[in-house]
Formats: C-alpha cells, sequence, structure tokens
C-alpha cells in the first residue's frame, strides 16, 4: 500500500466556552476528540455526520487553520503540526480548501483576476502576463469565461461563485482539496453541475479529496470511502459501497433510512433522525449514542465502545449490526 | 467609483460642502499671490480701520490686513488638521484593526486602554498637552491626533471583527498569505470607506480645536496668522472692532461646515441604507 | 438588575484607575524640571531641591504614583502651587456658576433637540426636516466660542440686551439669570443640534419597527404611538450620546466661560496654565476624569433602567 497523502491520528480540539455572570461558567466543547483517519492519494474520502459533529473543525485542524490540541496529522509523511512558518507554507501549497458558503469565501473588493493571480505571485510561480493566463486557463477549467477575470463577486451567481472558489484552491496546484460542504449552500439545480465539476478535476489532476458532508447521499456520489462522526467521534469507517449496504453502526443506519435515493439530483435534504442530537458541550457518559439508540443496553451506558475493524470496516459499537462480510 | 461620486453630487448638501471646502483649499494655497498685502506687515497708520476699499475686511490693532491674514490663516487650519486626522487615522486605524483581528485578551486590554483615553474630555487633553509641550505647530499636531487615535481605533475595529470571521479570511490563511497580508491586502479595503468617513468628520473636530486652542491662547505663536489667534486679537478688541472677530469666525465657520457636510454626504454615498438618516 | 448595577461598578474601578495613571503619566512626561519650571532658570540649586522636596518630585517615580493614586481615591487632589489653597476649595467656590451653566444648557439642548428631532423624523425629507438637518448640521459645526462671540456682539453690544460681564452676583435671582442667558443659549444650541441628530436617527428606526405599526394597526392614535412607544426607544440612543457629549461639553463649557468672563472651572484652568501651576492642572484633570466616569456610568445605568433587555444581560 502506498503511503497515504493525509494520515490524522488522535486528533483532538476542544473550545473553551465562557459564558455567564456573576459566576462565569466555563464549558469545553470537545468537538474533535481523537479522530483518525487516512486518505490514500488521488482518493475520495468523505466525512459525514449531522450538523455539529465537529467535521469542519476536524477540516480545519486538519489544515491548521485552526490549531489542534493533540493528536498527529501527517501529509505525504510530513509532519504538519510540527512544520515550522516556512514549512507550512510549503505544505499549505500541496492541500487547499473549498468552502461551503460562496458568498463570504470571495472578498468583494476584490476582481476574480486578482483573487487568483495573487496566490501565483505570493508563492512566486508566475506573475504579470504568465499569471494573468494561468488564472485565465484555470477560470476555463472551472467551466467559467475568461472574462470574468476583471469582474468582482457580486456579479455572478452562487454556482459561479463555488466555481471560482474552486479554482482559486487549484491555482498552487495541490494533490489534496479539502472539501467543507461544497454544495451544501447551492441550489439543487446547481448542485449537480458543481459536483460533475469536482469528479470531472479529481479524475483530470489525480486529486484526493476530504469530502465533508452531513448529506449522505452526495457522498455516496462522489467518495470512494467514507467515515461517520457522531459527537466529536468516528463511529464507522469503510468504502462506501460496505458501509451504506451493510451498515454495522445503529446510528449509520439511522442515516441511511432517512436518506434513501442514491441519484444526487433527485435528493431531498437530510431528514431529522429520531431524538434530539445531544451537544457536545455536554456528551452523554458510555456510547455518545446511547440515548437515541435502539439497540442500547447497561454496558452502553458506562464505557465508550472500542473501535475494532474487521475487512477494512471498522465501528464502535458494544452491538454492532450483522457483520459485513460472512467470513469473518 | 464614477457612479459613487455622481451618487455622492447628487446631493445638494454635499455639493456646498465640496464648495466651501475648495474655497478654502483654493485661499490656502493661492494665499501668497491673491493676498493685498503681506499678512506679518504692521502698518501703525492704518491699525483698527473697518473695511474699506483698500481694506476689504479691515486691519487689526497692528494695522495688518484681516483679509491677507485669513487668506494665510487657511494654512495652519488645513495644515493642522489634515495631519493631525492622517496620523490619527494611520496610527488609530492599525491599532483599531490589529486588535480586532488579533482578539483574545489583547484586544480586550488595548480596547480598554482606548476607552480610557476616549473618557478624557479631548479639549482639556489637547490643552494640557500643548501647555506642556509648548505652543509648536507639530505639538498641536501630536495633541490633536492624540485625541482622535481611540475612535478610530474603535472605527476600524468594529468591522474586522466581523470580516475576520469570513471565509476568504480563512481562505486567504489556507493559500499560505501572512497574517500582515490578510489584515492590510485583504481586510482593509473593506473598512476603507467607513475610516474615511470618519476622517472627514473629524478634520472638522481638528479644525475646531486647533482654532479652539489658538483662541486659549496655545496655538502657534503669533506673529504667524491663525484664525484661532484672530479671532483672540478680536476678542481683545470687541467694542471697537467686530470686524476683527466676524471675519475669522465666518473662515472658521465655513471650513467646519464643508467638511461636516462631505462627511454627511460620503457617508450617504457608501451606505445608502443610512441615506438622511 | 442588581447584578447589572453590581457589574457596572465593579467595570467602572479599572477604568477609573487607568485614567488616573494616565494623567499621572501625562503631568511626568513634561519635558524639564517643573521646580526649575516654577522657579525660574536662575534659582539656586538649594531652592530647586527645597521646592522638589515640597512638590514631592524627589521620591522615586512608584512612590510619587502611589501616592498619587492614594490621595485620589480619597478624594484629596492637592493644593494650588501658587495660591497654596486646596484645588477643591477653589473649584468648590465656582461651582455654582458652572452647575448653573451646565444644567441651564443641557435644558436647551434637550427641550430644542428632542421636540426638532421628533418633529424632523415625523415629516423625513419634508421641507421641515431638511430645515432641521441644516441648521443641527450648521449648530454642530460651530466652535462653541465663535457662536459665543457672536452672541455677544449681537445680542450684548449691538443691541443691548444681555450685559457683557458674566460674574454675577449668586444672591440675586435676577441677575444670576440675566448673566446665564446668553452663555447657556451658547453651549445649549450646540448641544441641541447633536441632540436632534441623533432623536431624527434613532426615532426614524423606532418608526419601521413592527410594534410601531402594529399598535397603529389598532387603532392606538398616532400620536400617542409616537410619544409613548417611540420616543421610549429613540431615547436609548439619546442618552448614549449625551453621555459620550460630556467630554465635549466640558471643553465647550470651558470655552464659554473665557468668552462671557464667567467664574468657572475653564477660567481656574486657563489661570493655572498661564501660571505653570501643574498641581493645579493635575488636580483639575482627575476632578474631570472622575467626572466623565461618574457620567459614564451614570449613562450605563440609566440606559439600563430604560432599557428592559440590559437587566437580564
Ligand atoms: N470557534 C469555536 N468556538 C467554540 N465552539 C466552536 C467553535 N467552532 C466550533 N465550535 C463547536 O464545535 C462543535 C463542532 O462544530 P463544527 O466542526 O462546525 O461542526 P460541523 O461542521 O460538523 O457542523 C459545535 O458544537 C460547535 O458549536
Ligand atoms: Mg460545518
Amino acid at each position: 500500500m502506498t503511503t497515504p497523502i493525509l494520515e490524522v491520528s488522535g486528533l483532538t480540539k476542544h473550545f473553551t466556552v465562557v459564558k455567564g455572570f456573576p459566576r462565569p461558567v466555563k464549558t469545553i466543547v470537545k468537538a474533535v476528540d481523537g479522530v483518525d483517519f487516512s486518505v490514500a492519494p488521488g482518493e475520495a474520502f468523505g466525512l459525514v455526520g449531522e450538523s455539529g459533529c465537529g467535521k469542519s473543525t476536524v477540516a480545519r485542524a486538519a489544515m491548521r487553520l485552526i490549531e489542534p490540541d493533540g493528536g498527529t496529522v501527517r501529509f505525504a509523511g510530513q509532519d504538519v503540526r510540527a512544520a515550522g512558518a516556512a514549512g507550512l507554507i510549503a505544505l499549505r501549497r500541496r492541500m487547499q480548501i473549498v468552502f461551503q458558503d460562496p458568498y463570504s469565501s470571495l472578498n468583494p473588493r476584490r476582481t476574480i483576476g486578482r483573487t487568483l493571480i495573487e496566490p501565483l505571485e505570493v508563492h512566486g510561480l508566475a506573475r504579470g502576463a504568465a499569471a494573468r493566463d494561468q488564472a485565465a486557463a484555470l477560470l476555463e477549467e472551472v467551466g467559467l469565461p475568461p472574462a470574468a477575470l476583471g469582474r468582482y463577486p457580486h456579479e455572478f451567481s452562487g454556482g459561479q461563485r463555488q466555481r471560482i472558489g474552486i479554482a482559486r484552491a487549484l491555482t498552487l496546484r495541490p494533490e489534496l482539496i479539502v472539501a467543507d460542504e461544497p454544495v451544501s449552500a447551492l441550489d439543487v439545480s446547481v448542485q449537480a453541475q458543481v459536483l460533475l465539476l469536482l469528479k470531472d478535476l479529481q479524475r483530470r489532476r489525480g486529486l484526493a479529496f476530504v469530502f465533508v458532508s452531513h448529506d449522505l447521499s452526495v457522498i455516496r456520489w462522489f467518495c470512494a470511502r467514507v467515515a461517520v462522526m457522531y459527537l466529536g467521534r468516528i463511529v464507522e469507517e469503510g468504502t462506501v459501497a460496505e458501509v451504506f449496504a451493510r451498515p454495522r453502526h445503529p446510528y449509520t443506519a439511522m442515516l441511511r433510512d432517512a436518506s434513501p435515493i442514491p441519484d444526487p439530483s433527485r435528493r431531498g435534504v437530510l431528514p431529522r433522525v429520531v431524538g434530539e442530537i445531544p451537544s457536545a458541550a455536554a456528551p452523554p457518559p458510555g456510547c455518545h449514542f446511547h440515548p437515541r439508540c435502539p439497540r442500547a443496553t447497561e454496558v452502553c451506558r458506562v464505557e465508550y465502545p472500542r473501535f475494532h475493524t474487521a475487512a477494512r470496516h471498522g465501528v464502535a459499537c458494544h452491538h454492532p449490526l450483522e457483520a459485513s462480510s460472512p467470513n469473518t | 467609483m464614477r457612479r459613487f461620486v455622481k451618487r455622492m453630487m447628487a446631493n445638494p448638501t454635499t455639493s456646498i460642502g465640496v464648495v466651501l471646502c475648495a474655497l478654502i483649499v483654493l485661499a490656502a494655497v493661492l494665499a501668497p499671490y491673491i493676498s493685498p498685502f503681506d499678512p506679518l506687515d504692521q502698518n501703525i497708520i492704518d491699525k483698527l480701520k473697518p473695511p474699506s476699499t483698500t481694506y476689504w475686511l479691515g486691519t487689526d490693532a497692528y494695522g495688518r490686513d484681516v483679509l491677507s491674514r485669513v487668506l494665510w490663516g487657511a494654512r495652519i487650519s488645513l495644515v493642522v488638521s489634515v495631519a493631525s486626522i492622517g496620523a490619527a487615522l494611520l496610527v488609530g486605524g492599525a491599532i483599531g484593526m490589529v486588535s480586532g483581528y488579533v482578539g483574545g485578551r489583547v484586544d480586550l486590554f488595548i480596547m480598554q486602554v482606548m476607552d480610557v483615553l476616549l473618557s478624557f474630555p479631548s479639549l482639556i487633553l489637547g490643552l494640557i498637552v500643548v501647555a506642556l509641550l509648548g505652543p509648536e505647530l507639530v505639538n498641536l499636531i501630536f495633541a490633536i491626533s492624540l485625541t482622535a487615535v481611540a475612535p478610530f481605533a474603535r472605527i476600524a475595529r468594529a468591522p474586522v471583527l466581523s470580516l475576520k470571521e469570513r471565509a476568504f479570511v480563512e481562505a486567504g490563511r489556507a493559500l499560505g498569505f501572512s497574517h500582515i497580508r490578510v489584515l492590510f491586502v485583504h481586510i482593509l479595503p473593506n473598512i476603507l470607506s467607513e475610516v474615511l468617513v470618519m476622517a472627514s468628520l473629524w478634520m472638522a473636530t481638528a479644525v475646531r480645536t486647533e482654532a479652539s486652542l489658538s483662541f486659549i491662547g496655545l496655538g502657534v505663536k503669533p506673529p504667524i496668522a491663525t484664525w484661532g489667534g484672530m479671532m483672540r486679537d478680536g476678542f481683545d478688541a470687541i467694542l471697537d472692532a467686530p470686524w476683527l472677530s466676524i471675519f475669522p469666525g465666518i473662515a472658521i465657520l465655513m471650513l467646519v461646515l464643508g467638511l461636516n457636510m462631505v462627511g454627511d454626504g460620503l457617508r450617504d454615498a457608501t451606505d445608502p441604507k443610512l441615506s438622511g438618516s | 438588575m442588581i447584578f447589572y448595577v453590581i457589574r457596572r461598578l465593579l467595570a467602572a474601578i479599572p477604568t477609573l484607575l487607568a485614567v488616573l495613571t494616565l494623567v499621572f503619566v501625562i503631568v511626568r512626561i513634561v519635558p524639564g524640571d517643573p521646580a526649575v519650571a516654577i522657579l525660574g532658570d536662575r534659582a539656586t540649586p538649594d531652592a530647586v531641591a527645597a521646592m522638589q522636596h515640597r512638590l514631592g518630585l524627589d521620591k522615586p517615580v512608584w512612590a510619587q504614583y502611589l501616592d498619587f493614586m492614594g490621595h485620589s481615591l480619597r478624594g484629596d487632589f492637592g493644593t494650588s502651587m501658587v495660591t497654596g489653597r486646596p484645588i477643591l476649595q477653589d473649584v468648590g467656590a465656582v461651582l455654582p456658576h458652572t452647575m448653573d451653566l451646565t444644567i441651564a444648557s443641557m435644558l436647551v439642548g434637550t427641550l430644542l433637540g428632542v421636540p426638532a428631532g421628533v418633529v424632523a423624523a415625523l415629516h423625513r425629507n419634508r421641507w421641515i426636516d431638511v430645515t432641521a438637518r441644516m441648521l443641527s448640521l450648521v449648530g454642530l459645526s460651530f466652535p462653541v466660542f465663535v457662536s459665543g462671540v457672536f452672541m455677544l456682539l449681537a445680542f450684548a453690544l449691538h443691541w443691548r440686551l444681555f450685559p457683557v460681564i458674566g460674574n454675577a452676583n449668586l444672591d440675586d435671582p435676577i441677575d444670576r439669570l440675566d448673566k446665564l442667558v446668553l452663555p447657556a443659549l451658547t453651549l445649549g444650541i450646540t448641544m441641541a443640534a447633536y441632540i436632534t441628530r441623533v432623536t431624527r436617527s434613532s426615532m426614524l428606526q423606532v418608526l419601521g419597527e413592527d410594534y410601531m405599526r402594529t399598535a397603529r394597526a389598532k387603532g392606538v392614535p398616532w400620536r400617542r404611538v409616537v410619544w409613548r412607544h417611540g420616543l421610549r426607544n429613540a431615547g436609548l440612543p439619546v442618552v448614549t450620546v449625551v453621555g459620550l457629549y460630556v467630554g465635549i461639553l466640558i471643553g465647550n463649557s470651558v470655552l464659554t466661560e473665557i468668552v462671557f468672563n464667567r467664574p468657572g472651572l475653564g477660567k481656574i484652568i486657563v489661570g493655572a496654565l498661564n501660571q505653570r501651576d501643574y498641581t493645579m492642572l493635575q488636580g483639575l484633570m482627575t476632578i474631570y476624569c472622575f467626572l466623565i466616569v461618574v457620567v459614564n456610568l451614570v449613562t450605563d445605568l440609566t440606559y439600563g433602567l430604560i432599557d428592559p433587555r440590559v437587566k437580564q444581560a
């Protein structure tokens, strides 16, 4: 097996929130609480879970856009957390991020041209006419006319802006793209086009993806492997085919049953799953999922289940659903 | 940009303000060429003359031509206000931007210090600083900019707080841009208009403060012509020569009013929502 | 509400300490030796040393700082270097004049400014609004010493309606009022200009709120809606601005007192400047800062009283 392009292990990020008067109360939100996964070069890896479970925090911490509290992150074998200022800049050339909100992700006071040319110039990759040509080529690659270079973001629709955001992420020719809900803010009709663009780019450029979404059907369509997150931890991981065809964690099964349509163009929004989503500030003891779980027993209330893997399909559950393959 | 200018000038208030300011700037620039007399030239024979065809605005107690002194006085008012507000804008703006961008305890501390500065009565602060440092042009500029640093810090900080949460800031970081670049190349253009509107309104305040200090006797040293200083001379002779007080007073009013009108117009033009409020 | 008051009181303490520290620093950054400044260049070293001792300047800076803070917090603002009298005594002597002026000008400012702002907002963009806006812009462009001198020229010298000299006999109410009219108008008009603007814009905001339309739809007479709900809610920003205005008011009253030759803090401060009375300057500065911290506190508390939302926060 080749070295993974991204290898995350034991990643944690806790936020401290202080609230209240006269006695301020400190709560610690364990947004990410020991997350492991790895992504092979050129692979599309999905991260799925309900909103607030810590997906964006994982994405940001892995890129060191926020400092993780613990764990290791390796990019192509290099320790990301140990990288110094120069090392980090070099690493950032190789991994880029695409954001959810196409409106706030572009600077309203800069033309598209300046937005695309600036990274090239700052990293000394190209300047002047050469940089301009590269920017125009990038726009073409994401399906926009080169004339867009002189325009401002407010002249474009949400879908077009998301294409520009993707073009910006490509300026430095990265090997990995972290896409944090890249289509969730778009109209359903536009989502499919952007997904197709991303798939096309993945094939053509051999890009690896960490694809974050709360939407199972998008993950199912785009990714080869998937990890399911619940309250800051990964509860199940495996190939998309395995996990969604024969989920072993009751939570995954619940998510799947709530979102049955595989075709991304016909899919609705993830419906509410049974029960309240508990807060990451005060996760229940034992297995975090037990209050909502139909299979919960005494042990689930006291002990967090170990994560065990069989035939490359891992699950953290005391009472997993039937094994994914009969010969394990 | 052209649309911006058009929208601004469509407002009659702004146009009047621009004209008033332009007149004063012209007077300051052209003073050496259009002044009928040397502003410092004393003429004992013609002292305290009321306005006439020779001395359009009369003469003062030393026989100096009031018109020439009003024209030359524009220079001091403009230099002091532009320099002091320019300095306050640079220093205060940078403090506010960095404070808001860094956030946390640093921000809390810096803003507490700014609040303390804000709670000083600005004229008294200016008065004491000039009194301690001496009535020189530089000290005057320093004192007035000191009173304006805190407001600029606040004005610059507020929008940075929300802008830094926008994804384009994080995108810049992800592309390997330094904090300095993100703050001054990406965020700064987004707050510039608000800060510039403030600057024109604060220029008006600076003109007033400079004139007030000169009136108290803490302005640029005589015999150099300043509007506030001329008002002071006029005040000493108020019973005999009201023109000595009236004309420099009108000059001050023209400039301050002009700047306030431009500031109002700029604000309406940058933020159509606030129009007329 | 109790928590709110306590919290604000506690929050005012560090501000006060910091303000006092800044006063200390500012007075200390004088280039040159205050003792030499007082005695002149030709003073003997012995005399300078004696003066330094008298001023406490021979102590280490931190001791001077602690002395200053300790005395200030106990309400002892020092004695004048020139007259030897306690500063509070001099300030106390002119206080009635300053209070007269402040209160009268605030009355003028509110009584002119609030109705003008409300009426302007109700007639948005009509001639009455345009006039009110224009007048308030002119009003706040006038440096008070210019408007003061113009008032003096017009009403005291040209029409001779009011006296030129402002030292009122405090026991004679007619005299006191007579000499108060022009200064109070001068100061009050500037204030009215500020208040008009703020009242107008916050009133406009309130007029657009849903509850105003609801009240009107329920058949409450519009006039009542405006004065009850509208003014009450528009009052909040006005209170804040009046609080912020105190700094300007202090500066303006100094200028007004000079123009109208009224006894007051303004004249004391100018006298101290001319005589290089450092202890007096430091004391006055401290008193002003106390005043401003207290006014800000009162403003915040008033705000809390008017706005029910603040209480829970
Ligand atoms: N900067 C922050 N400060 C405090 N809490 C945060 C911060 N960012 C995220 N959180 C909390 O961490 C948890 C995970 O957030 P996030 O990673 O954004 O979830 P997701 O992307 O899965 O919706 C949430 O409970 C959120 O409230
Ligand atoms: Mg998210």
